[in-house]
């Protein structure tokens, strides 16, 4: 098992190294939204505004970069990979491969961020850090679960929108809430409750994820 | 005219035009959520309540507004449950009964947001405010259109089956989260949230608890009623299409 999610992720990162457009296309898809945010804001004085429209950029942008991990093969290369690797080991590998995915994205993405935006020190980066990891985390398996059913439709791209964004609400709204503590300074035991239900919608959505996925693929 | 009279009245409203007899031993619930709601009605409009502020008379809405709840987790847990036996067992008919009982239970959820929203207005003064429990109502709506739009988008059969029960244990999963969790932690307006007293602690007297349970009680017999009509028109529909289909292959064969 171990193994197998080993030589699947090697194949993720293969096939990324491979093909430097998907990655850059949603780097430069990042680098867009922060650019007409930043020409219709201006500037944004308020923490709590500046927070939410990070996340939300963040939101579309990972939507838009998860969603491409169930569509973009073709048809006949997933009979293939699914006739060699079990299903458990390939939503694993797929959740590792987007978490990281989704750090990447998040790192560039704030980055670009400050840079465009003009800058809100966070005086509390071991959290803001701890919420990333964990907001990376639980995105990328309600993500990849929500892409593994889109693609299954007619309609992929709207479906993934809209069955995904209720979905992830109250990760978001928590999430937004931890990076607000993060900005302010506040204490870490006063999010501790926070991380906590962050904590817990991660493990049953990834326990969700490995135990429906095998009903998800076969056709 | 007493409440026996409309319950006699409503039963052969009911059940006297058909010439078959009400298998009591299976039906007895309906007749019970008949009852019931009779009660709730008379008594919820009629009985007397505590007098408190602000609440006034609204607080009558309790005997609505809240059962429309129970209602909707009980047909969504259904929903839920049916879906996990289809992924269990593949059958078709679990499915129906899932989707049927989804869609009760959304009918039943907007009653709540509606009987909400009406209350809201007459004690919060607006229709409607950014609150997390009126938005975790409103976004689990959400969710279940969602899972709706999921099912009209896949035409086959057996796929669409799995995919909406996959997909509708996540909207109950998070549904959990979204009314039950969140509104705790944070604050809020709703009775019984982030600190609020709960109806309990007005009713000192009981005198609303002799309604409230069993206005419960009805109202989720209510809704399971109309799921299970709901499912076995669908039941005949799908033999009806069945039928047809096989009709339509004998009449091609010669």
């Amino acid at each position: 098992m171990i193994n197998e999610v080993q030589r699947l992720l090697y194949k993720e990162f293969l096939l990324e190294s491979r093909q430097k457009q998907s990655i850059n296309g949603i780097v430069l898809y990042l680098v867009s939204t922060i650019f007409v945010c930043k020409m219709c804001f201006r500037s944004l004085p308020q923490p709590a505004a500046w927070n939410a429209l990070f996340w939300i950029i963040l939101l579309f942008a990972s939507v838009n970069a998860v969603s491409k991990s169930f569509m973009q093969d073709s048809k006949a290369r997933f009979i293939y990979l699914y006739s060699l690797a079990s299903p458990e080991a390939v939503i694993v590998a797929k959740i590792i491969y987007n978490t990281l995915l989704m750090l990447l994205l998040s790192l560039i993405g704030f980055g670009i961020y400050v840079v465009l935006l003009g800058g809100n020190p966070i005086q509390n980066i071991p959290l803001f850090v701890a919420d990333a990891l964990l907001g990376s985390m639980g995105f990328s398996a309600i993500l990849t679960t929500m892409s593994a059913i889109a693609s299954r439709t007619n309609n992929s791209f709207t479906l993934m929108a809209v069955l995904s964004f209720p979905l992830l609400l109250p990760l978001l709204m928590t999430i937004i809430k931890i990076s607000k503590n993060a900005i302010d300074g506040l204490d870490t035991s006063i999010s501790y409750k926070y991380l906590l239900i962050v904590l817990a919608i991660n493990v049953i959505t990834g326990v969700l994820s490995y135990l429906l996925f095998p009903y998800l693929w076969k056709d | 005219m007493s409440l026996p009279g409309f319950s006699v009245i409503y039963y052969f409203l009911i059940f006297g035009r058909t010439k078959t007899r009400m298998n009591i031993q299976k039906n007895w619930w309906k007749l019970l959520a008949a009852v019931l709601l009779f009660y709730t009605v008379i008594l919820g409009f009629l009985g007397p309540v505590p007098a408190r502020e602000i609440l006034n008379e609204t607080i009558r809405n309790l005997y609505f507004h809240v059962p429309m709840w129970f209602g909707m987790m009980t047909l969504l847990a259904i929903s839920v449950v049916y879906g996990i036996k289809h992924l269990n067992k593949n059958e078709m008919r679990y499915d129906i009964i899932a989707r049927e009982a989804a869609h009760t239970g959304v009918a039943m959820g907007i009653l709540g947001l509606i009987t909400g929203s009406l209350w809201a207005r007459y004690t919060w003064g607006t229709w409607w405010t950014s609150d997390t429990k009126l938005n975790g109502a409103a976004i689990t709506m959400l969710i279940y259109f969602a899972y709706f739009i999921l099912r009209g988008s896949v035409e086959d059969e057996q796929k669409r089956a799995r995919l909406a029960a996959v997909y509708s244990l996540f909207a109950f999963v998070m549904m959990i989260v979204f009314i039950m969790i969140l509104p705790r932690m944070e604050d809020s307006l709703h009775p019984g949230n982030g600190g609020n007293p709960g109806f309990s602690k007005y009713d000192l007297s009981s005198q609303m608890r002799l309604v409230f349970y069993p206005a419960v009680l009805g109202w989720v017999l209510l809704g399971v009623w109309i799921m299970n009509v709901r499912i076995r028109l669908a039941l005949l529909e799908e033999q009806m299409h069945n039928k047809e289909s096989s009709w339509n292959d004998i009449l091609d064969k010669h």
